[in-house]
């Protein structure tokens, strides 16, 4: 798996799969898309450029270790939750708000932030499992 | 319709029971995998069976026009599908860890826990 | 499909309920130690943070069930709409005083173990996640006593199912891993027959609330096959509480992980599965409750009797407290067999009890095992002399679990007998006397051979390179729970009434139904 071709390719295809992942996570606000699939297309990126140039550099260029990633992501799903207890609504409530950005509406919601946090989760879970079997058994 | 898949349950079922009695791990995980997907089934089944009528509300209005086929049994399946998959996974898992560290794959054999000379209590004090 | 008529107000969906700070009590046994299992696993390189994060956040939820249960016994069910989908088509969280309290034992006993947990689980352990687990572990139960929609309950079985996998082969020595592919298979299963019922109640009522189910069963057809979906209910979680003859697994399993781990599988694992089986076959499906209640009553008297005769033939400690938690649990059974309010509110009585007894005793074995260096009654002998601390503490929890009067095993036995008496079940009483008698025996051994016996030829005595500091972290723990098992004692009436009310809204949920459908609900 290490042809210079897919080396070289490699890279970009993974930044580009890393940008497209998100644009599926901020597509699910009104259209099909959403966390789990953004989060799986992230963690495929991931996967292609450990296949081309090793665990190693994976794990260097996520800086944390994935499983902490998955932990973030849930604590970011659960503080989503809470967010209502401001507004005096039920636990898990969706809450929106636009505010004016550059010239356009922005929608922001709780419903957001939970979906970020289901990316985060899943990209986390996958790629260590991913990780996990790329690399070479030591025993 | 419900009578084929109810009958296609039963086989899911059998077979699941009849894999789960074999006393080596991978024939009872796999048993364990059919019977949840019969379970998977199932729960489809009760939620009454339609044809090609999605679940999709026109924007205009606020519930469906007609009769549309139940959107709850999928969401229950699906979870019951990613939950039972990742109990699987662990399953598997562990029952090759098991086959390495105790070097057998027959339950019966498995008495690490459970050593077969068991030790009564003193009898006296 | 027959399901109960009711109008859908649309208008009513779209507003934005208000909900108060103490509403929001309901989600915190859930959402608290989710949020702090995700912060642990982020930290878990860092043991000692996140053991501080779990103590905090259980100390936390002691104080909040606290508020959660005053709230209830002033202000009746509390109902929390995930997301404000109402029911009966979004999930609720509906807390009734049976689930309030039961939810604070279970963070009563999560805040202990996890003071025991510190002295106890190695780096190691900690970097694999033992604090996220053993949250989610609370989170899980947590939300199976507190939700109000079956299939929700379901998930919250695979979430604690999840977290006890991971607890129960934490360290993976041997005997873990063979215990654990028994345990995880057994229980896997229970919880996929716990689906088929679920599917099959579905396809009969329509619905998954549990108040609304309990408004659609009486309305069946007859010939509706009600009966298959209750005795299969009650096979998955007898499976779950390991009554007879679905024990096998727990006297397997339950002595191969950590000490604090098999406390607070034996405390609270069992007693979700025995709560189930009160909420959904007591209160959901009563009719044929009364037709199973035979059945049910001669698994309630096997299982007691197999637990004691058990406990009775075993040599090592921890796999003796395996078949007393069985046999508790057939003590349990014998409420929901009997069905009178008087006889469940002894089981739930006896379920709290239980609860904390029993995960008292598993640490003070691990005390023992600490000390002696081994936990088999041929062995382990003279820790009187060492520790005569430990020694009163284990005999009250030995006492209390035998239901010997001043501890808090004793009332709930009381409420059991005199309702089984009640009910004209003289051979039910007798058979509950005699599993006391039974236990008496086998704890009194326990604590004679351990304690009392002049140290035997090669028992290892270690206790003098025991530091001070590891001491207090069991010595306070198992100190705790007797405190709370003598002020039960002492003072039963609180628990006593409660249980009482929870039983008597269990056999007749109209109050429970209106709250959470409504008072339009029918």
């Amino acid at each position: 798996m290490n042809t210079i071709i897919f080396r070289t390719i490699a890279p970009f295809l993974a930044a580009l799969a890393g940008l497209f992942s998100v644009f599926v996570l901020l597509r699910g606000h009104n259209e099909p898309g959403g966390g789990f699939i953004g989060g799986l297309i992230a963690a495929s990126a991931l996967a292609i450029y450990g296949i081309a140039w090793g665990v190693a550099p994976v794990r260097r260029a996520i800086v944390v270790h994935p499983i902490t990633l998955a932990g973030f992501g849930v604590f970011l799903a659960s503080v989503s939750g809470f967010l209502s207890f401001f507004a005096g609504s039920a636990f898990l409530r969706g809450l929106w708000i636009s505010v004016p950005f550059f010239g356009t509406e922005l929608d922001l919601s709780s419903v957001l932030l939970f979906d970020i946090g289901v990316y985060f989760t899943v990209v986390g879970t996958i790629s260590t499992i991913g990780l996990t079997l790329e690399e070479p058994e030591v025993d | 319709m419900e009578t084929v898949f109810a009958v296609l349950v039963g086989i899911f079922f059998a077979s699941g029971i009849y894999l789960m009695l074999s006393r080596r791990t991978v024939r009872i995980l796999l048993g364990i995998v059919i019977l949840s997907n019969g379970v998977n089934l199932l729960i489809f089944t009760a939620g009454r069976l339609t044809v090609a009528v999605p679940p999709v509300i026109p924007q205009h209005l606020p519930t469906p026009e007609n009769i549309v086929a139940n959107p709850l049994p999928q969401a229950l399946i699906l979870t019951a599908i990613v939950i039972s998959f990742s109990l699987f996974a662990f399953l598997l898992v562990l029952s090759y860890r098991a086959f390495q560290d105790l070097g057998t794959d027959d339950v019966d054999e498995m008495r690490d826990a459970e050593p077969a000379e068991r030790r009564l209590p003193p009898m006296e004090y | 499909m027959a399901g109960p008529s009711y109008s859908v107000d649309l208008a009513q969906a779209m507003v934005v309920d208000t909900y108060t700070p103490l509403e929001w009590l309901a989600v915190a046994p859930v959402a608290l130690p989710m949020a702090a299992g995700a912060l642990c696993l982020m930290f878990r390189s860092r043991g000692d943070l996140a053991a501080r994060i779990t103590v905090l956040t259980l100390g936390l939820l002691v104080l909040l069930n606290v508020g959660l249960v005053h709230t209830v016994v002033q202000q009746g069910t509390l109902i929390m709409a995930m997301g404000n989908w109402l029911p009966p088509f979004g999930i609720v969280f509906a807390i009734d005083i049976l689930g309030a309290v039961l939810a604070l034992t279970t963070s009563v006993v999560g805040l202990i173990g996890a003071i025991y947990a510190s002295g106890d689980i190695d780096i190691g352990r900690r970097r694999f996640g033992f604090y996220t687990f053993y949250l989610l572990l609370i989170t899980g139960v947590s939300g199976a006593f507190l939700t109000g929609d079956i299939f929700n309950l379901y998930v919250w079985f695979e979430v604690l199912l999840i977290a006890s996998f991971g607890l129960i082969i934490l360290g993976g020595e041997r005997a873990q891993l063979d215990g654990a592919v028994k345990y995880g298979v057994l229980n896997l299963l229970a919880t996929t027959l716990f689906l088929v019922a679920v599917g099959y109640l579905y396809g009969l009522v329509g619905t998954l609330n549990m108040a609304d189910i309990a408004l659609a069963v009486p309305q069946l057809p007859a010939a509706a096959p009600i009966g298959v979906v209750t005795a299969l209910f009650i096979v998955a979680f007898s499976m779950k509480a390991a009554a007879f003859p679905l024990n096998f697994w727990l006297p397997a399993s339950y002595h191969t992980p950590r000490i604090v781990v098999a406390a607070i599988f034996a405390g609270l694992l069992t007693k979700v599965g025995a709560y189930s089986l009160m909420r959904i076959v007591v209160m959901l499906l009563p009719e044929t409750r009364d037709l199973l209640a035979d059945v049910i009553l001669w698994v309630a008297v096997l299982t007691m009797l197999v637990g004691a005769f058990g406990a009775l033939a075993q040599g090592e400690v921890r796999r003796l407290l395996g078949f007393v938690v069985i046999s508790g649990i057939g003590n349990i059974f014998v409420g929901v067999a009997v069905g009178s309010s008087e006889a469940l509110a002894g089981s739930i009585f006896y379920a709290v009890h239980s609860i904390i007894v029993m995960f008292g005793l598993y640490l003070a074995a691990g005390a023992v095992e600490r000390i002696a260096g081994t936990s088999s009654l041929h062995t382990a002998s003279g820790l009187y002399r060492l520790e005569p601390a430990l020694a009163t503490l284990f005999l009250v929890l030995a006492f209390a679990v035998s239901g010997l009067p001043p501890f808090s095993g004793f009332w709930p036995k009381v409420m059991l007998v005199q309702a089984t008496i009640g009910a004209g079940l003289g051979w039910v009483a007798a058979a509950i006397l005699v599993t006391g008698f039974l236990t008496t025996i086998a704890m009194g051994r326990v604590w004679l051979l351990v304690f009392w016996r002049d140290a035997v030829n090669g028992a290892p005595l270690r206790s003098q390179a025991t530091p001070d500091a590891s001491r207090a972290s069991w010595m306070v723990p198992i100190a705790l729970v007797v405190v709370i098992v003598a002020g039960i004692g002492l003072m039963p009436d609180g628990l006593m009434q409660a249980s009482l009310a929870s039983a008597q809204s269990l056999l007749d949920p109209q109050a429970y139904v209106n709250s959470v459908l409504g008072e339009g609900g029918n």
